[in-house]
């Protein structure tokens, strides 16, 4: 049956690919490989109904189709818009696209904290990437930043409300795999914000996943905080025969040490199986997986590429600006390769901490 | 606390759902938000808790919805809400004069309410009726052409 | 060309018109006999499409067209939304036409939903008019005593039921989608189109989503015929158009207007807003609501060619962006020498701030940081490069959202700069004298 599914063809920065009919702009350009896959912020194929709303994704559609070659006015979001056949996009090639995902890099940033020296996300986080692969160094933006009072979800997951980028896929999720959420968005405009409203804890089976879909450190796993910098640690592919999932995960060492548990991802860091929360959070002795390997790693990610640590002389420049301007106390000079302990005894890093002294005692508080 | 509404209110919630096609009993939630709080006042957790159980939702369907909206109240309010329009063509219709003098007369800042419970003061974005404003609603009632005088005269009304 | 025809407002004086009673002799309803007796769906939908009609909700969609396009699956319900949120800064004219007329728009919804083949539509009122959800509930009442509502209406055995919906306090939710998730009983974010909801609107099943003063014309279309209506207004902007207008003029209120009437008549004729008050001069206009392009009284007199600006949707955007508006919804805001320009554009930009959902990045950050900058020019610690600044988020906001609020929260920012840049300059050269209570920038002269 498949193979009857008729095949239309669609030119994505001069790449031509034939796609089933159906397949939205963002699937075809994924199909021809990352150098033409546009950046996407909030869609998340595995979840029903995601995407459209970070607006990342967007792309020229300079012809329609065969049919109806005619551009569209706008620029559309790839990762809801079906593909026609004969449909002509420009992505990386188009200026008026650069340019506009550059405005959504800094619309995503205005308010963030970037507080990535202390962020459990930071190495793995996707705003990092597509803001230093899409944006601008320059920082326009001098108001007060917004901010939401910290609020705990349990001991299990951690939120970290001003660093959310609304993406909606933590909700999805909950949608998708548990019987009965209790968080959601609560409250609208740029004061909406990821919420229990009522004190309350993430518990159900799966609700872990949400830590994982998250592309920010919005949403971090409470057993892992602080335990290591993501570069530092290494994750090898396990299963276990877990009754309640299919048990294929990514186990996470330091040293000999399991520090955490996720489920594995592919190369665009969409998960393949979601996970329960016993292999998660409970499963934390390497005697409670059979290890099949060190994981492939995504093609961004500094564990494959050390991209920090290579690129010295081309660090994220928005970051360290920001931070430069913020958090006096870095020294932008540093070693990204220094190991924690040592960085956690050096002068920058008490001195961070205490300029920082109510950003800190509001985590402590919830930990 | 247990919420629950009178006789009447819940015969008047169980019309309104049955106004919309099976299955479809959430369309009722803004209309019922609005008994609750013709009811309570305001809109508690344990009200928002009570109306999900009145239409088989969860409860964080009522919680998202009612944080979207800005009528509701979600925090306990005075007896009379002030509802004042701050919006452009209540501002040329001299809303921004009107509206210090009502803030002095009251002796509180928008989203305060004043010592004696009786009125609190909440600022609205335009509420449709700009060329007869200055205006501000207070329930269901619009009071229009407001001046310094009209609102002395109605505080005067409503503190009796 | 008569100027003064009134297909909305004819009988909006008789004592006691929104009673069924009074409507009835005053020959209300007298179309829904017309259409459900004597005329089949499709011609009532050919009527409209003849009557040239556009949408009065904003955007100016040809009414027929859209209602063409509505998907007609087999065994799949089909609604129709009348659009009563009515949150536009400047338009009050729904709220004039429901509280009064009642019975004009039930009317309306009656042969509308007929046309449609829809058995249950929703009036979407915007819950701050609870008393009118409660006058249009009354209206209904009798309505559906008379035999006009409910089941087998006048014997046809067409069946509807009309439900009136109050919303919760939203201007989001005039946005149509938005508007039908929040009838579904969610928040409103806008949806992403497509699917457009002639295919999948409420419930997924296919909707009409119309304005209230859309929705109360076709009475008189179903009553003198879609030729006659194309008759009324001048080229593509046929019939009346009730404009709502506020701001310093002598007459403030609500006009039914033939379309075409020369903007100069409108403005300072005693039969309609009498001119600007007293004493003073028009400085700037918002023609169509505040998210349409403000535009400098010369240019709002005259186009940039130097013809007579017409009220028409064709005459108003003639310019385009640089030098044009919209009639949008029909609000109409006149501002006299003594508006501070940057101060209203603050002010609307706090309305947009404070109004937009959340769901899109450039929006939902833009909007904030708009309303940010202008509030610190307007308080005097504004820079010179926030005013490029301010155009540039402006445009990189417009047309990268999923629903056009993005673009309503762009263009009064990018229009008063582009027209009023001296202006801005001015507080911000001036902080002491720009934040002094009441001082405006005139040129050369400030007022203070
Ligand atoms: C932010 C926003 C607010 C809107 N508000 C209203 C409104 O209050 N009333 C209205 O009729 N249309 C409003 N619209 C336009 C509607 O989306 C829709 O176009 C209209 O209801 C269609 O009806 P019409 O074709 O009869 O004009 C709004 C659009 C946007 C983007
Ligand atoms: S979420 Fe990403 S960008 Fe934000 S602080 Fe953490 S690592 Fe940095
Ligand atoms: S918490 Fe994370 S997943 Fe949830 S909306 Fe925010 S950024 Fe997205
Ligand atoms: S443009 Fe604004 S109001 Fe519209 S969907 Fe995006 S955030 Fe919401
Ligand atoms: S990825 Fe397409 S809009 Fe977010
Ligand atoms: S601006 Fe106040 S009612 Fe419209």
């Amino acid at each position: 049956m498949e193979n009857e599914v008729p095949l239309i063809k669609v030119t994505i920065d001069g790449q031509e690919i034939r796609v089933p009919v159906g397949t939205t702009i963002m699937e075809a350009a994924r199909q021809i490989g990352p150098s033409v896959a546009p950046p996407a912020m909030c869609y998340y194929k595995p979840l029903q109904g995601s995407g459209g709303k970070c607006r990342a994704c967007l792309v020229k559609v300079a012809a329609g189709s065969e049919k109806d070659p005619r551009p569209m006015p706008k620029l559309v979001a790839s990762c809801i818009t079906g593909a026609q056949d004969g449909m002509v996009v420009e992505n990386f090639t188009n200026p008026e696209v650069v340019e506009a995902r550059k405005g959504v890099v800094e619309f995503l940033l205005i308010n963030h904290p970037l507080d990535c020296p202390v962020c459990d996300q930071a190495g793995e986080c996707h705003l990092q990437d597509f803001a230093f692969e899409n944006g601008v160094g320059e920082k326009r933006f001098v108001e007060e930043k917004r901010t939401f009072e910290p609020e705990d979800i349990g001991d299990k997951v951690q939120l970290h409300m001003n660093r959310c980028i609304l993406c909606y896929r933590c909700v999805y999720t909950a949608n998708q795999l548990t019987e009965k959420r209790v968080h959601g968005v609560m409250g609208r405009g740029d004061h909406a914000q990821i919420s229990t409203y009522i004190k309350n804890s993430l518990e159900s089976d799966f609700y872990g996943n949400v830590i994982d879909v998250c592309p920010v450190g919005a949403l971090t796993d409470k057993t892992y905080r602080f335990k290591s910098r993501v570069w530092f640690s290494k994750p090898v592919d396990a299963h276990c025969a877990c009754e309640k999932c299919s048990g294929k995960v990514q186990v996470w060492y330091k040293g000999d040490e399991v520090i955490r548990v996720t489920a594995r991802k592919n190369q665009w860091g969409e998960v393949e199986d979601f996970i329960c929360n016993t292999c998660r959070f409970d499963r934390k002795k390497t005697s409670d997986w059979v290890i099949e390997g060190p994981s492939k790693v995504a093609r961004n990610s500094v564990i494959a590429q050390n991209k920090y640590g290579l690129n010295q002389g081309k660090k994220p420049e928005f970051a360290l600006n920001y931070a430069a301007k913020n958090f006096k106390g870095i020294d932008d000079a540093r070693d990204y390769n220094q190991n924690l302990d040592e960085i956690k005894k050096s002068e920058d890093y008490k001195a961070l901490m205490q300029k920082n002294d109510k950003f800190f005692s509001k985590e402590k508080s919830l930990k | 606390m247990s919420v629950t509404f009178t006789e009447d209110k819940l015969k008047k919630a169980q019309e309104i759902i049955l106004r919309y096609p099976e299955g479809r009993q959430k369309s009722a939630l803004l209309p019922i938000l609005h008994l609750a709080q013709e009811q309570f006042g305001w809109v508690s957790s344990d009200t928002m808790d009570y109306v999900a159980g009145l239409l088989s939702i969860t409860p964080v369907e009522v919680y998202e919805v009612a944080t979207f909206y800005t009528m509701f109240h979600l925090e306990p309010v005075g007896k009379h809400v002030i509802e004042y329009c701050r919006t452009g063509p209540c501002c040329a219709m001299g809303g921004e004069e009107v509206f210090s003098h009502l803030k002095t007369k009251l002796g509180i800042k928008a989203n305060e309410t004043t010592s004696d419970g009786l009125f609190t003061l909440k600022e609205v974005e335009c509420l449709a009726a700009c060329g007869w404003g200055p205006c501000f609603q207070i329930r269901e009632k619009y009071f229009m052409h407001l001046t310094n005088q009209k609102v002395d005269d109605i505080i005067e009304e409503l503190s009796k | 060309m008569a100027n003064d025809i009134k297909i909305l407002t004819e009988h909006i004086n008789i004592p006691g018109i929104e009673t069924f009673e009074v409507y009835r002799k005053a020959g209300g309803y007298n179309a829904v006999e017309k259409a459900i007796k004597k005329m089949s769906p499709d011609e009532i939908v050919e009527e409209v499409k003849k009557s040239g009609i556009r949408g009065r909700g904003g955007a100016g969609f040809p009414m027929g067209m859209k209602w063409s396009f509505l998907a007609k699956p087999e065994g799949v319900p089909r609604y129709l939304v009348c659009n009563a949120d009515e949150s536009e800064p400047g338009t009050f004219k729904d709220h004039y036409l429901m509280k009064n007329l009642p019975h004009l728009l039930i009317e309306g919804m009656i042969v509308s939903s007929f046309a449609l083949g829809a058995n249950k539509s929703f009036i979407y009122v915007r819950g701050e008019l609870m008393y009118v959800v409660r006058i249009l509930e009354k209206a209904i009442e009798e309505a559906k005593a008379a035999g006009f509502l409910g089941k087998n209406i006048l014997g046809s055995g067409y069946d509807l039921e009309l439900v009136v919906q109050p919303g919760g306090g939203a201007y989001i939710c005039g946005e149509e989608t938005a508007l039908l998730e929040s009838l579904e009983g969610k928040r409103g974010n806008p949806r992403n189109k497509p699917p457009f909801p002639a295919v999948k609107g409420l419930y997924q099943s296919p909707t009409v989503v119309n304005n209230v003063e859309s929705i109360a014309n076709t009475p008189w279309v179903i009553n003198h015929g879609g030729e006659e209506y194309a008759k009324i207004g001048i080229g593509r902007s046929t019939g009346t158009k009730l404009i709502s207008a506020s701001g310093h003029i002598k007459n403030p209120g609500v006009y039914e207007i033939t379309l075409g009437l020369p903007v100069d008549e409108f403005m300072n004729s005693d039969q309609y807003l009498g001119g600007i008050r007293d004493g003073h001069y028009l400085k700037a206009v918002v023609a169509g609501g505040s998210s349409v392009p403000i535009l400098p009284a010369n240019l709002f007199y005259k186009t940039a060619n130097g013809e007579d600006r017409l009220m028409s949707y064709e005459s108003l955007s003639d310019g385009g962006f640089p030098t044009g508006t919209m009639l949008g919804s029909g609000g109409f805001i006149a501002m006299d020498e003594t508006t501070c320009i940057v101060r209203n554009t603050w002010n609307f930009s706090r309305f947009y701030h404070h109004e937009s959902c959340g769901q899109c990045s450039p929006c939902r950050e833009g909007t904030g940081w708009m309303e940010k900058v202008l509030h610190r020019i307007e308080h005097g610690h504004g820079t010179m490069s926030d005013i490029d600044l301010l155009v540039d988020v402006a445009k990189k906001i417009e047309g990268n959202t999923i629903c056009p609020l993005g673009d309503a929260a762009a263009w009064p920012v990018a229009s008063a700069i582009r027209h009023f840049r001296d202006e801005f300059e001015w507080h911000i050269n001036h902080p002491n004298e720009a934040t002094k209570p009441g001082a405006v920038y005139m040129g050369a002269e400030i007022l203070a």
